[in-house]
């Protein structure tokens, strides 16, 4: 039991710190006779997430050096430092993999939920506030997988490896961005039984300032969530910034590395938006305040400044994702990264217009129709750079021996889906056809197309990729593939169907609709559950080969890139002996080119057969 | 146990510009949110100021915030030139103007609900766009005091450098804050 101890006592501090936050709370608005229970929510929850921090072992690791004491921050440990305030970034890694993987699997029963639903017209499982909340839960949680996989996972665990460092720039603030997204987790899940949120995940006034707590719950943790965000886009500039091996010239930066930096860039300056957007909304529930409503407010407000984070988000989610995309399909593709430096270029000129496209979502809110033919011209610029980061794919496709590995085809799967996922955003962003399509199921199937077909099988491909390397172990290669053909077939049946009743107009956001729908619906909730089964495999595969596979061994892959050159898993310090980079990492096909060297070792890192 | 102290290996970035990277990045995306909320002043209420707000208060206001800057930076070159002694007087002084400024605008805050609560167009922006900057003030307060508690006893500067040019960059952003939101909320006509 002691190895929950951590636990144990950041939940004992997260009801002190509720209990002391609240009380004072409570003191405040005793002077008044306004209702006091929302204000006492708020301010017993900061102090809450702060009590639950130094509980868990941020007071240990950090707090004590405020007030001069010595402190202990001691990464090593059995399988317990994983359950509390570690600063090892492997350690931090697998934890935020593991817990998104729960989150996701949680959020994926709640579309299972929303499918049997949305089988038939009529109202089945739900009521219609129950159907909301669903829908809205399983929106934001899916967020939540999609933003912090790639930047919060796989970046934690490569990032430091790919570079040839030791760690990340600030390992203590990587542990804190962790630790903060244990309490969001929790409050998504305690919002049902307080009354859920119906406002969907974009929680749009004055619907949000009108929600029961739950509404709340959900607001605070969204606000929490982005303070985590912003952090570890802050720790993976510095680290890309300082921490890069000797001779890790920028042109010499692998492609995944150039991803998460320049999502980095987006999380670190547009996050903040959605924070005030939330703060708005909590504002005027809190204080009474009136940035939404008349005379002088204006709901439009929320919209333009939570779209300012929400639309650069989706780059957040799907930058990373492109990366890795690019990286497994360099190294098994055995060929240089085709126009390396274009891709780059195309990452820098999509976080620019990723700023100035936030308004073709408000294309139908009633914001001022002079705006209209500027964001729509803006949005469909992005379609240049993204074809880039296609073109570099395929390109390195072309003429290749592939090594058709589980890896390779999910990042093939990627290439597929975005391409569907970009054709239909262009009816999106044209105003003509948005103002049709706005609100159906086409921007669901949209959506789903960019990130579950993008960056939730580059989620996979990478975990697949990266697999031997976190757990040193190697994964079951069929049911790796029985996982991808399931997964692809049924996917793309899933969200193909939803584009029919969406162009002929069925609202999202329903639970019942007009019966006309009904049968692509019922297609399409069949494929949903065949996909959830897909799954299966999956799970069963990784669980298995983590405890019982074979030993991987260091490179299975024959990859150049630096994370494959040290042991799997990797010791505390990552490398034995620090290496020193001497050439490109996608050099195949010629022997001259040496990625890295390693002082005491005479067999540099050069291209393995083929 | 010892600490896991990293960098151990690649020497090419001192722990120093490090930390300066990290703070720098921090106030470029703390600069952000305030663009953010400045924005929302002209979306709420427009250009308009009511007749009631006190100027001479807002001034004074900014005029401690400034002067209060250029103790910080005293502090922060002491602390450089090894001078505690003149170090520590000048953050006690930055420390106490900072309350002072924070009792300010609890001043504020006690005239600004007669004339426009919280529940009007300014009474939003004012209350928000203070609110949260006091809340920076607050944290820049208590972070200079915890240095100030770091230093108080020891003869040399030592490990304790960083943390007073840490602190003293931060009060610089806070004070820079101010010198945006005070034309935003006080002089716009």
């Amino acid at each position: 039991m002691a190895v929950f101890m951590p636990i144990v006592k950041g939940l004992i501090g997260a009801a002190i710190g509720f209990a002391i936050g609240g009380g004072i709370s409570q003191l405040i608005t005793s002077f008044t006779k306004e209702p006091a229970t929302e204000p006492m929510i708020v301010l017993g929850y900061v102090f809450a997430v702060i009590g639950w921090l130094m509980g868990v072992g941020m007071w240990k690791v950090w707090g004590r050096q405020w007030f001069g004491k010595s402190t202990n921050n001691d990464p090593t440990g059995g399988w317990e430092r994983y359950l509390r305030f570690n600063i090892d970034h492997k350690v931090i890694g697998i934890q935020y993999i593991t817990s998104l993987v729960v989150v996701f699997l949680l959020a994926g029963v709640l579309a299972i939920l929303i499918r049997v639903e949305l089988m038939d017209a009529g109202q089945n499982i739900f009521t219609k506030n129950t159907y909301n909340t669903t829908m809205s839960l399983h929106g934001i949680m899916m967020i939540a997988v999609a933003v912090a996989a790639v930047m919060g996972g796989f970046s934690n665990f490569v990032l430091p490896l790919i570079i040839g460092a030791e760690d990340v720039a600030f390992p203590r603030v990587n542990a804190l961005s962790f630790w903060i997204v244990p309490p969001v987790v929790v409050l998504l899940l305690l919002s049902p039984l307080f009354g859920g949120f119906d406002t969907g995940w974009t929680a749009y006034p004055p619907l949000a300032t009108q929600t029961p707590i739950g509404g709340l719950l959900f607001e605070l943790a969204f606000l929490t969530f982005g303070i985590s965000s912003i952090l570890g886009g802050m720790n993976f500039i510095a680290t890309i910034v300082t921490q890069r091996a000797p001779g890790m010239t920028w042109g010499r930066l692998p492609i995944f590395a150039w991803s998460v930096l320049a999502a980095s860039v987006i999380s670190l300056t547009a996050t903040q938006w959605v924070a005030y957007g939330l703060l708005m909304i909590i504002f005027e529930r809190v204080f009474n305040m009136v940035f939404f409503s008349p005379p002088g407010g204006n709901a439009l407000l929320y919209e333009h400044v939570f779209w300012f984070y929400s639309h650069p988000a989706v780059y957040i989610m799907i930058l990373p994702a492109f990366g890795a995309e690019l990286e497994i399909i360099s190294h098994f593709a055995r060929k240089p990264l085709f126009a390396y430096r274009w891709v780059v270029r195309a990452f820098a000129l999509i976080v620019f217009l990723s700023f100035i496209v936030w308004a073709h979502h408000l294309f139908t809110s009633g914001m001022g129709e002079n705006l209209h033919g500027p964001f729509m011209i803006l949005t469909e610029l992005i379609s240049i750079p993204t074809g880039v980061i296609f073109l570099s794919a395929l390109g390195t496709l072309w003429r290749s021996k592939l090594r058709l590995k589980v890896p390779l085809l999910f990042a093939l799967g990627v290439v597929f889906n975005f391409s569907i996922g970009g054709l239909t955003g262009i009816f999106l962003a044209d105003v003509a056809t948005d103002i049709a399509l706005q609100d159906t199921y086409f921007v669901v199937a949209h959506f789903h197309y960019t990130i579950m077909g993008g960056e939730i099988f580059a989620i996979f491909a990478a975990g697949y990729y990266w697999f031997p390397k976190i757990t040193g172990r190697m994964y079951n290669e069929t049911l790796g593939r029985i996982h991808f053909g399931l997964m692809f077939l049924f996917y793309n049946i899933t969200f193909l169907a939803m584009f029919v009743p969406g162009t002929v107009g069925m609202n999202r956001r329903v639970a019942e609709y007009p019966p006309e729908f009904e049968f692509m619906n019922l297609v399409t909730s069949i494929a949903a559950f065949a996909l959830g089964i897909a799954f299966l495999p999956w799970m069963y595969n990784m669980l298995n080969s983590w405890i019982r596979g074979p030993k991987a061994p260091d490179n299975p892959w024959d990859a150049k890139t630096l994370e494959w050159q040290t042991s799997s898993p990797p010791p505390l310090e990552n490398f034995d002996e620090f290496p020193t980079v001497t050439g490109d990492p996608y050099g195949y096909g010629d022997e001259s080119v040496i990625h890295a060297k390693f002082p005491n070792s005479t067999d540099a890192i050069s291209a393995e057969g083929d | 146990m010892t600490n896991h102290v990293p960098h151990h290996v690649n020497h090419r970035f001192d722990a120093l510009t490090i930390n300066r990277l990290g703070l720098w990045l921090f106030l470029v995306s703390d600069a952000s949110f305030f663009i953010a909320l400045l924005s929302s002043r002209f979306f709420v209420v427009g250009t308009s100021t009511p007749e009631h707000v006190d100027q001479v208060l807002g001034l004074s206001l900014t005029i401690l915030l400034l002067l209060s800057s250029l103790t910080a930076y005293r502090a922060e070159a002491a602390a450089e030139h090894g001078d505690l002694p003149n170090a520590k007087k000048m953050l006690l002084a930055t420390i106490g103007m900072g309350i002072i400024f924070v009792f300010g605008v609890g001043y504020e805050w006690y005239e600004a609900f007669k004339h426009f609560p919280p529940s009007t167009g300014f009474g939003t922006v004012l209350f928000t766009l203070t609110g949260v900057h006091v809340t920076h003030v607050v944290t820049g307060v208590l972070t200079l005091g915890f240095v100030y508690f770091r230093i108080r006893k020891s003869k040399t500067i030592g490990d304790n450098q960083w943390a007073v040019e840490g602190a003293v960059k931060w009060w610089h952003f806070v004070d820079v804050a101010w010198v945006f939101i005070y034309p935003t909320l006080y002089l716009i006509k």
